[in-house]
């Protein structure tokens, strides 16, 4: 035992388990990244729309249209699918780790273990990772995007690891509230689906500039395999939709925690400045979603550039600005 | 002359309550909030705002002009809100306007052509047509409003809608949003903070003259709140700390009278775990040490004192302060001492001594011993540091509890010990319960407005004979998703299948009729 209060066996457990689970999730990374560059061209306007029903409509209807190219994986049995299925199965078992490194923190810290900027930003990645499975679930066809979820997750854990890592502690007085749990816990959640809907939406303008610039060069081939422009933009906007509220829970569960814990609901601290940042900036994508006239490429930039305030709350925000919400771990 | 002002006027109205200037306006608050975060702030941090204009000369007083020390407090980040403010008004008092109409008013009838909306279909059943419009209408349910209006050639439509909620929640967030809005400037008004280190043993009262600072709002400012009349003793402080150093539970056992004459009750503030009383809201801030000394004067009399020092190292709680105690008038007698208050003394070498942990562990009082004339000259002045400009030292000592030095002049201190005190911050807000009923209610209206799925179905049930009294029914369905969220394509899919499969199904022969 290194620290009182902690069990540090398992505090060490928990960062080797941790390791593991970046190392696994890199590797099913890669096993999508392969599916997505060799795998059979074709799948682009492969879309969440359940095909198999628009059939069954079709009997005393007009033909229909859109289902001409059903969501296909690679053929059953091919050297593709086989790679995208294990890329599934690694993802699948780095998620089983990584739960195991943060419920073993848990056991070491006897808390909830979000409580600084290595913990949270773990356990975001796990809010993304289980995002990308719980889509997955439902719509198949986008397994060999994978790739671009993992990336931002395992990049993002491999700085918690190295940067930004701190070793388990005891929660200061300031945070022993049921609060962390409800607070961060909204707050990961829905930045880790904030994440989300930005990498759909960065997906969504590579491929509306492909749609409009064409071209075939090594770039313009691997965008081809992008689902279609508006299956991209709906998802990324219903995942706002999704966030949003979260967002704002989040917020006013923060306020009650600061009425308890600092006397007043909201203090223009730094953090809270940022959150209140991030809110309005998705308020505004939301509302320039709604306005007819708004071009889609327009909001686009407006949900990235909410994405690039929340990264600005968590990197800059924790390390650089001082502030009542100092846990950041780094010393 | 007034014509010619009002069409201007009209046009800005209706500029300012677009939709695209609300953007602008949005967008414009997320930027103006960008430096209040970035740049020390007065309220805030008064001294890191001093420090930095200290530094910045030139470049930090125009910042200073443009009130970027006090972004939440200046008049354009107020120009702003106060826009959106009326931007938003005048957007929902229309909208408010409209969707009551809606509301009351019954299903839009149905287009001529139902295969030219986004969803549509047709299908044959054996049923007539008004008994397929009841069977529609029954799987349609109570979610649905249903109009059902008769056509010349005897065919019957059924005009279908549901997620009027939507505008509701929608209507309901925003609405919710203004009150917010106003609530906050109401509390703003009626708030007041009060700060007050209380030693251990020692206790206070809820008047302005009873605080070290005060914060008042405007209505307190101006005496038009009276403070509620309580008082509190701190009867004990306790800070537990882990082996390594770290603070793992502060607590401040009280005992308070809610009102002058009652009786005095007991109760704990922890840190999140405020003693809520009526109106005030006591919260434990901060906490330190107070040690306690005696002096001989240099004309042999003798003082107790007791001064809360304040901590300069937030990690060890190495405080400072100072003792004043004054001699009689006219004889340069005072005695002043500026002093160090180690928790747990670790000699860094070369005789000074600094603090390893904040618990307190044969703690040292360092003290330099001056004697002349206080220089009290009815200005302020601050309790933790001496004036020494009139003064002359006596000399400086490290001393441990129970140990006494003597000085020149006749001068002695003695280290009796020490007390923890509290930082106790005092809270007033009357607006902030409606306040989080306001945040509930924009939380609902959001979910309604992003979930609830708007939608418009209309059904055409045509006799496929005409002029038969039973004749089976050609139904046409259509539909238009009129909100983003969902699948309509699949609902609509699902919806048309329950209505088929609602009648009972038509021949062949008959589906063929149908078609001619």
């Amino acid at each position: 035992m290194t620290v009182a209060g902690i069990d540090g066996s398992a505090a060490h457990l928990s960062d080797t388990l941790f390791t593991t689970a970046i190392a696994v999730y890199a590797l099913a990374m890669v096993g999508y990244t392969a599916e997505y560059a060799f795998g059979r061209r074709g799948r682009v306007a492969a879309t969440a729309v359940p095909v198999r029903q628009r059939q069954l409509i079709g009997a005393g209807g007009p033909p229909v249209s859109e289902a001409a190219v059903p969501p296909q994986l690679p053929a059953r049995g091919s050297g593709a699918d086989r790679v995208g299925r294990g890329a599934v199965l690694l993802t699948v078992l780095g998620l089983v780790i990584h739960t195991a490194s943060i419920g073993v923190r848990a056991v070491a810290v006897d808390a909830v273990p979000w409580s600084n900027m290595y913990e949270f930003a773990s356990v975001a990645g796990l809010v993304g990772v289980l995002a990308f499975l719980g889509v997955l679930w439902k719509s198949p066809s986008i397994r060999h995007l994978g790739g671009f979820v993992l990336l931002p997750v395992v990049l993002m854990m491999f700085l918690a690891g190295t940067v930004l890592y701190s070793r388990a502690q005891p929660l200061v007085p300031a945070l022993q509230s049921y609060w962390l749990a409800i607070h961060v816990t909204l707050a990961a959640v829905s930045e880790g689906a904030f994440m989300t809907s930005a990498v759909l939406t960065l997906l969504f303008l590579a491929k509306k500039r492909q749609d409009r610039v064409g071209g075939n060069g090594r770039l313009a081939t691997l965008a081809a395999r992008l689902p279609a422009t508006q299956t991209l933009d709906k998802v990324a906007y219903r995942i706002v939709a999704f966030a949003f509220p979260l967002y704002t829970v989040a917020i006013i569960c923060g306020a009650i925690w600061a009425e308890a814990a600092w006397g007043r609901y909201w203090g223009w601290d730094p953090k809270e400045t940022w959150a209140f940042i991030v809110w309005v900036v998705y308020a505004c994508y939301l509302h320039a979603r709604a306005t007819a006239g708004w071009r889609v490429r327009a909001a686009s930039w407006i949900n990235l550039l909410g994405f690039c305030a929340i990264t600005f709350n968590f990197l800059v925000v924790n390390i650089v600005v001082s502030g009542l919400h100092s846990y950041a771990g780094l010393s | 002359m007034t014509i010619s002002l009002v069409r201007p006027l009209r046009a800005a109205w209706r500029r300012l309550t677009s939709m695209r200037t609300a953007l602008v306006l949005l967008f414009l608050l997320a930027v103006a909030a960008v430096p209040g975060s970035l740049l020390p702030q007065r309220p805030l941090n008064p001294s890191a705002t001093r420090a930095y204009l200290s530094a910045h000369g030139g470049w930090g007083r125009f910042l200073d002009a443009l009130g970027l020390f006090d972004v939440f407090g200046s008049p354009w980040f107020a120009a702003i809100y106060l826009l959106l403010f009326v931007s938003l008004v005048g957007c929902l008092v229309p909208r408010i306007r409209v969707h009551a109409r809606a509301l009351r008013r019954a299903p839009l009838p149905a287009p001529k052509n139902l295969d030219r909306l986004p969803e549509s279909a047709r299908f044959e059943t054996a049923d007539p047509p008004d008994r397929s419009a009841a069977a529609a209408r029954a799987v349609l349910g109570r979610r649905w409003r249903v109009m059902q209006r008769p056509e010349e050639d005897g065919a019957i439509t059924l005009s279908a809608e549901k997620g009027y909620s939507r505008e509701t929640g929608n209507l309901i967030f925003h609405v919710s949003l203004l009150a917010a809005l106003v609530l906050i400037a109401i509390g703003r008004l009626y708030t007041y903070e009060g700060n007050r280190i209380v030693v251990q043993g020692h206790g206070f009262c809820n008047v302005v003259s009873q605080y070290d600072s005060w914060k008042p709002g405007r209505f307190a400012a101006e005496g038009r709140i009276s403070p509620a009349p309580f008082c509190m003793d701190v009867s004990r402080f306790s800070a537990t700390y882990t082996a390594s150093g770290e603070p793992s539970q502060f607590r401040a056992d009280v005992q308070y009278q809610p009102t002058v004459r009652a009786p005095l009750q007991p109760a704990t503030i922890e840190v999140n775990h405020p003693l809520r009383l009526e109106g005030d809201r006591v919260y434990l801030i901060s906490h330190g040490f107070a040690p306690e000394v005696t002096i001989r004067m240099p004309d042999g009399s003798v003082k107790h004192d007791l001064e809360a020092f304040v901590p300069t190292d937030a990690s060890t709680l190495l405080s400072e302060g100072a003792f004043k105690e004054q001699g009689p008038v006219g004889k340069k007698q005072d005695v002043g001492i500026s002093g160090f208050f180690a928790p747990t003394p670790v000699d860094e070498g070369n005789g000074i001594i600094s603090s390893a942990s904040p618990r307190v562990d044969h703690p040292v009082l360092g003290l330099i011993v001056y004697v002349g004339d206080l220089n009290y000259t009815g200005l302020a002045q601050s309790v933790y540091s001496l004036d020494t400009t009139k003064m002359h030292k006596l000399g400086m000592v490290n001393l441990r509890v129970g140990q006494t030095k003597a000085f020149a002049d006749g001068v002695s201190v003695r280290f009796d010990g020490w007390r923890a005190w509290a930082g106790l911050q005092v809270s007033h807000d009357p607006a902030q319960g409606y306040l989080l009923i306001a945040a509930v209610l924009m939380v609902a209206g959001l979910l309604l407005s992003l979930g609830v799925r708007r939608r418009r179905v209309w059904l055409r049930l045509t006799p496929a004979i005409a002029g038969t009294a039973d004749s089976p029914t050609v139904v046409a369905v259509g539909g238009l998703a009129r909100s983003d969220s969902g699948n309509f394509t699949a609902e609509f899919a699902d919806l048309l299948e329950r209505l088929r499969s609602a009648g009972r199904p038509a021949h062949e022969a008959l589906v063929g009729a149908g078609r001619e």
